[in-house]
């Protein structure tokens, strides 16, 4: 006991200047990929903005928006907040030292360049959500090693005996996107020269590695990495203990084992055999229980704090990401459903759904996470602007309203007119014209699209005075009255 | 139910990695083995062949652009789509895609049976400016392919390593590999020996060109023969339940 109590008075030398790396980068990729939804949202409106050239068609660009959404910024995110993490709560500084973590940070900043870079050359694997061709797979596998390496490495060497809640989430996604990345990739390169390759599977044995693969990628890259943060910064920054440690325990589990089973829902009415199909949509009909349950032990961690929700609009960010969660985890399950599949699947309505997750769940905790660290990691009392958090918050809100009510109303609405029926038993509507009936819809999205992209540029300013220095003189928000009634 | 046994657990890293690695194999195994047991997943359908040599470039080239963010190949089995789009798909139908090309979303039309619905100076002037035939259309122009000479030096290295991964080319296909790649792209040329080793490959007019091989030759090539290996006229009914 006394040589505990000695290890916490001594301070850990935290390796916090690579924290800082990825949380720029994190803001960077963020700006970068929200401008590429906002510029391939404008392309479908007006098609004139494909240019001409290959470089900036739809297909090209498409592919560069959702690995920068998810691998540039999600992953930095990810990265920034699961090594700072895991170092406070095992009160050791990470595994490896200043190179390895260094080697982590730019290895990963290169194999996103290169994705980018092949994606607008047209080098891809049209495996949606791993493009990358075989070389960037195999350099993304190195660094991938590395991640795991340096965080189970500073788990290993921690001087607290308990794993903190946290770093379970943060584990199996670093483990299970291993597995998925390197199983979903085995292909066989034309030569070892070029980058072109085919892969090892074909057709519906491809198409179900490849959703099992994809929905995987959403449920331990984009859900159980982000628990992560949600486990280790809602609680600090409500300043309250976690609701619930059986709930998490119980939620932890029952998350990992359900998810790997849900991706025939992504099959549904194809060629994959019918028993294959509802085993998937039964899984992610189940996956809405410890979906809710880590909903509410992340929501019910602020008992007895919530009135700091008036003051705090990080917090209020955290916990509207919470939100979001609650509403995509509820939205996925009935998606799932083959009736309602039949219908949603193949229109945007899937588009819609992506985003409230992407954008409410992902991006609202990361940004709730960089606003926390970027005052301890610079050493500033506080953000530069508190005010500008407030508006960061409502302008993204109302951007992600516009864009998922828009994709509700233009999903639903085409896939009935592709199987309406003129009264003498024609389909009423040529595919065509389902096109043009998007159009004011897509406009509406690419609109709410432009708000959030303007918000993360207001997050942007703020961080960047936060880092130089500087502190914006405010009122307290709410004024005296928002304090608590003792 | 008792938590104190997850203690252990918490405090010990190596138990929690083996137990999170055994925990999330299950569901992928229980669904992904057997797909490569089950007959109907596995089962050959008259007429489906592998691509030929210039198919096969157009396919890489429609992998290439994206084609696959926008375009589905996977017809599900319902009266509209039926009618829209032709006879729902086999699993049969893809098994030579390596990868496969099924699609997720329709921001344009399926394309599994497009092959024969359109002719080749259709699809060639619709790549070009698509608004100039389809007004409403916001898809890309891809006037560029017109333009652009098709790699042919290493047609036998992608066949071979098609071969490699489960393709069965025959060695006499991938002798004549580039020979059957510019006949196809030839109207004039001798095409009985592609016919046979390619049965229903277009050999039709393709980009208008037939002094050289272009990109556009290649993708209208591939276009054309999209759904169109299996003959639904000469096959019953319950051969199609067994294949579905």
């Amino acid at each position: 006991m006394s040589e505990a109590t000695a290890a916490a008075a001594a301070p850990v030398a935290y390796n916090e200047e690579v924290i800082r790396k990825f949380a720029i980068a994190t803001m960077f990729w963020g700006v970068v990929a929200f401008a590429a939804g906002v510029y391939i949202a404008l392309e479908l409106t007006f098609p004139v903005l494909n240019l001409g050239l290959e470089y900036t068609t739809f297909g090209r660009l498409r592919p560069l928006h959702t690995s920068a959404a998810i691998f540039a910024f999600g992953g930095n995110a990810l990265m920034a907040s699961s090594l700072y993490c895991v170092q406070r709560t095992c009160r050791a500084s990470l595994f490896g030292g200043k190179t390895t973590a260094d080697f982590l940070f730019w290895g990963y900043q290169f194999f996103i360049v290169l994705a980018a870079w092949g994606y607008v050359n047209g080098i891809t694997q049209s495996k949606e959500y791993a493009e990358p061709e075989w070389m960037v797979d195999l350099w993304l596998t190195v660094v991938w090693v590395v991640y795991l390496v340096v965080f189970a490495g500073t788990i290993l060497k921690r001087k607290e005996p308990h794993i903190y809640v946290a770093n379970w989430f943060f584990l199996a996604f670093i483990l299970t996107v291993a597995i998925l990345h390197i199983v979903n990739n085995l292909a066989v390169p034309v030569s070892l020269t070029g980058m072109k390759s085919y892969t090892l599977y074909s057709g519906v044995q491809d198409a179900l590695t490849q959703w099992w693969y994809g929905h995987n990628a959403v449920g331990f890259f984009l859900t159980a990495g982000f628990l992560g943060i949600m486990y280790y910064f809602v609680p600090k920054q409500a300043d309250r203990p976690i609701y619930s440690y059986r709930l998490s325990i119980v939620h932890f589990w029952s998350l990992i084992f359900l998810y790997i089973w849900a991706g025939p829902h992504h099959l549904h009415y194809t060629a994959l055999p019918e028993w294959s199909q509802s085993v998937g949509m039964i899984f992610s009909v189940m996956l809405w229980m410890p979906s809710w349950g880590g909903m509410i032990n992340g929501l019910m961690t602020l008992k007895g704090a919530w009135w700091k929700l008036r003051t705090d609009p990080v917090l209020r960010m955290m916990v509207a990401a919470v939100g979001f969660y609650g509403m995509s985890t509820f939205e996925g399950p009935l998606m799932s459903i083959r009736a309602v599949n039949s219908l949603s699947h193949y229109t945007d309505w899937t588009i819609g759904h992506v985003h409230s997750g992407a954008l409410g769940w992902v991006a609202f905790i990361s940004f709730g996470a960089i606003y926390y660290l970027v005052p301890k990691l610079w050493k500033r009392e506080r953000l530069y602007s508190i005010k500008l958090v407030s508006w960061h918050f409502w302008i993204a809100t109302v951007g992600i309203l516009l864009y998922i009510t828009a994709m509700w109303v233009s999903g639903i609405m085409q896939g009935l007119m592709w199987r309406t029926y003129d009264e003498l038993g024609f389909l009423q509507y040529s595919f065509v014209e389902t096109v043009e009936a998007m159009h004011p819809f897509y406009m509406i999205r690419a609109a709410g699209g432009v708000l959030f992209l303007i918000g993360a540029l207001v997050m942007a300013y703020n961080m960047w005075r936060t880092i130089r220095g500087d502190l914006r003189l405010e009122a307290p928000a709410g004024g005296i009255a928002a304090q608590p009634a003792q | 139910m008792s938590f104190k046994k997850h203690e252990r657990i918490e405090k010990n890293l190596t138990l929690m990695a083996v137990l999170v690695l055994i925990t999330v194999s299950i569901g992928g195994l229980v669904e992904i083995v057997p797909l490569y047991l089950v007959k109907s997943t596995i089962e050959q359908v008259e007429g489906i062949r592998p691509y030929s040599p210039l198919e096969m470039r157009g396919r890489d080239i429609y992998i290439r652009e994206g084609c696959y963010t926008c375009h589905s190949q996977q017809i599900r089995p319902f009266r509209d789509e039926v009618e829209r789009y032709g006879h729902y798909s086999l699993a049969a139908e893809s098994m030579f895609d390596h990868p496969f090309q099924w699609g997720s979303k329709r921001t344009g039309p399926d394309l599994a049976r497009v092959g024969g619905k359109y002719s080749d100076d259709w699809h060639v002037a619709h790549l070009i400016d698509p608004r100039a035939l389809v007004p409403e259309s916001i898809m890309p122009p891809y006037a560029f392919l017109a333009e652009r000479d098709l790699q042919t030096d290493d047609i036998v290295a992608r066949i071979e390593t098609n071969v490699a991964v489960g393709v069965p080319y025959t060695e006499e296909m991938v002798a004549n590999a580039m020979a059957d790649l510019l006949a196809q792209a030839n109207p004039d040329a001798d095409h009985d020996g592609l016919l046979t080793r390619y049965p229903g490959a277009a050999v039709t007019l393709l980009d208008g060109d037939p002094s050289r091989v272009t990109e556009m030759d290649a993708l209208v090539a591939y276009l054309q023969i999209l759904g169109r290996m299996v003959d639904f006229t000469n096959t019953a009914v319950e051969d199609l339940e067994a294949a579905r």
